[in-house]
């Protein structure tokens, strides 16, 4: 395997990473490229590392105390992981949308509203045209805007978890991560969620975590198969669910394992 | 290929049960095509009647294979080696069911001919017959061991069967061209040897699927 990876194409490249969760080897050599405009799916059985790996593109495991990194993980060509970079500035490019939905406690717009505020952001109608602009990329427009005003917490699951996704581009970023973002959602929301991720890889590129198979097969364009912190397999989706090069990946994907 | 079992035992069986019939399918069709043929040589017409009779079992397993196959898809969602598994196996399924319908068109042109004299002696449509047995019982050994070299050794005979064929008509085209009177046997015997042309088309059909279900790549249309 080559040491340098060739980043072309790709906005994120992560070279030779390890991970400690304190002595706990989490992460071991994980070398791999994340394709620009395309959606990648990482699976692998509980406690393989993908969560992991996710939340480490953009610092979030940071917050957690005891964990260390080891390795370099490279955002459009720089090191993320130097001293001299502001995590929050890191995570305003590459946000996330977590497993179960977490709308704030406010009304719809302003959870939309809310992190381009902290940044400055006080033209009533330059919040306004956002609140439009993310709430129709994340198809829920029509569904909500006669209701901006009303708590998001009253809107149903599917709802909640696409004004997360709103409130994820709000902030403009260039990379979405999504940890699980439907496995609390019924089918509908979750072909909904879906169509989304589909839409939205025109303008961005889009990292997801997910246990299931299917939905990796359904929505993604590369793969990454995890293995006790290992990557063990990196390839096209149609590859991988038709003919993968290891059988250790065949047998986990057609359930021969896990 | 050693193949770690299932964490799902059902699933496991079910794959195993789809396995089991498509290899007593391709029993019945390799008996269906030497029977057919025996009541040709021997001019034994309740034999081909048998033959044509017994087409309703394999009719029936196609079907029973059919909807097997069709559950695991829509109810499992097989992926990798057992997407590949279950496509391969509904080509092959459909692969030896036209094969049994050809053993029942041959027994049909048994029986016509087993009312006229014997236009002349059997020589090569016997050696196709072996040749065309072979090919469906090594093409079904290649599925169940899934065994690249046998599977490509199925699509080599080919050539030899498809030879043999033109040979034959070359040979009852001379027969007619001499006699006219032999011409309603004659196209009968050609009938006859197009079909098991064609039971070797199918037997090849299957060996590509079975170099499919091993590497992943199609090679259907592949000239050699």
């Amino acid at each position: 395997m080559v040491d340098k990876l060739n980043h072309d194409g790709s906005i994120i490249a992560v070279e030779h990473v390890n991970f400690f969760y304190g002595t706990f080897k989490a992460l071991t050599d994980i070398h791999m490229l994340f394709k620009k405009n395309a959606v990648t799916a990482l699976i692998g059985p509980s406690g393989c590392g993908k969560s992991t790996l996710l939340r480490l593109l953009n610092r979030m495991n940071d917050l957690i105390d005891g964990t260390r990194v080891e390795g370099r993980v490279y955002f459009e060509g720089l090191n993320m992981y130097d001293p001299n970079i502001d995590p929050v500035e890191i995570r305003k490019k590459i946000g996330m949308v977590f497993q179960k939905p977490n709308p704030f406690p406010k009304s719809i717009y302003n959870n939309i509203v809310y992190g381009p505020k902290l940044t400055g952001m006080n033209n009533k109608n330059d919040l306004n045209a956002l609140v439009e602009k993310t709430l129709k990329q994340s198809v829920l427009w029509d569904e909500v805007k006669d209701i901006l005003d009303q708590s998001a917490l009253r809107l149903s699951g599917g709802q909640q978890q696409r004004l997360c996704i709103a409130r994820a581009l709000a902030m403009n970023p260039d990379v979405l991560l999504m940890d699980e973002p439907t496995s609390a959602l019924d089918p509908i929301s979750t072909a909904k969620i879906e169509e989304l991720i589909d839409e939205l890889k025109t303008d961005y590129t889009i990292i997801i975590v997910t246990h299931n198979m299917q939905q990796a097969a359904r929505v993604s364009d590369e793969t990454g198969f995890f293995y006790l912190g290992k990557l063990i397999e990196y390839n096209e989706t149609k590859k991988i669910f038709t003919k993968p090069d290891l059988k250790q990946t065949e047998d986990y994907i057609t359930g021969r394992f896990g | 290929m050693e193949q770690t079992k299932h964490t799902s035992s059902q699933y496991e069986m079910e794959l195993q049960d789809i396995r089991d019939k498509l290899i007593y399918l391709g029993a019945l069709t390799e008996k269906a095509i030497e029977l057919a043929m025996q009541s040709l040589l021997e001019r034994d017409s309740k034999l081909a009647r048998n033959v044509i009779d017994s087409d309703a079992e394999i009719d029936r397993l196609d079907e029973e294979l059919e909807l097997m196959c069709i559950n695991v898809l829509a109810l499992r969602q097989p992926a990798a080696k057992d997407l590949r598994f279950i496509t391969t196996a509904i080509k092959i399924n459909g692969h030896l069911e036209r094969i049994g319908d050809m053993a029942v068109n041959i027994a049909e042109k048994a029986i016509i001919l087993a009312q006229e004299t014997q236009l002349k002696p059997y020589i090569d449509l016997p050696r196709m017959t072996e040749i065309v047995r072979n090919m469906i019982k090594e093409s079904i050994d290649s599925f169940v061991n899934e065994d690249l070299v046998i599977a490509q050794n199925v699509t080599l005979q080919e050539d030899m069967v498809d030879k043999l064929n033109e040979q034959i008509f070359r040979e009852l085209l001379t027969f007619m061209m001499e006699d006219p009177r032999t011409i309603h046997r004659a196209t009968i015997i050609m009938q006859i040897s197009k079909n098991l042309e064609r039971i070797a088309d199918h037997a090849k059909g299957i060996a590509d699927m079975v170099i499919y279900l091993v590497t992943g790549k199609s090679v259907r249309h592949q000239a050699h």
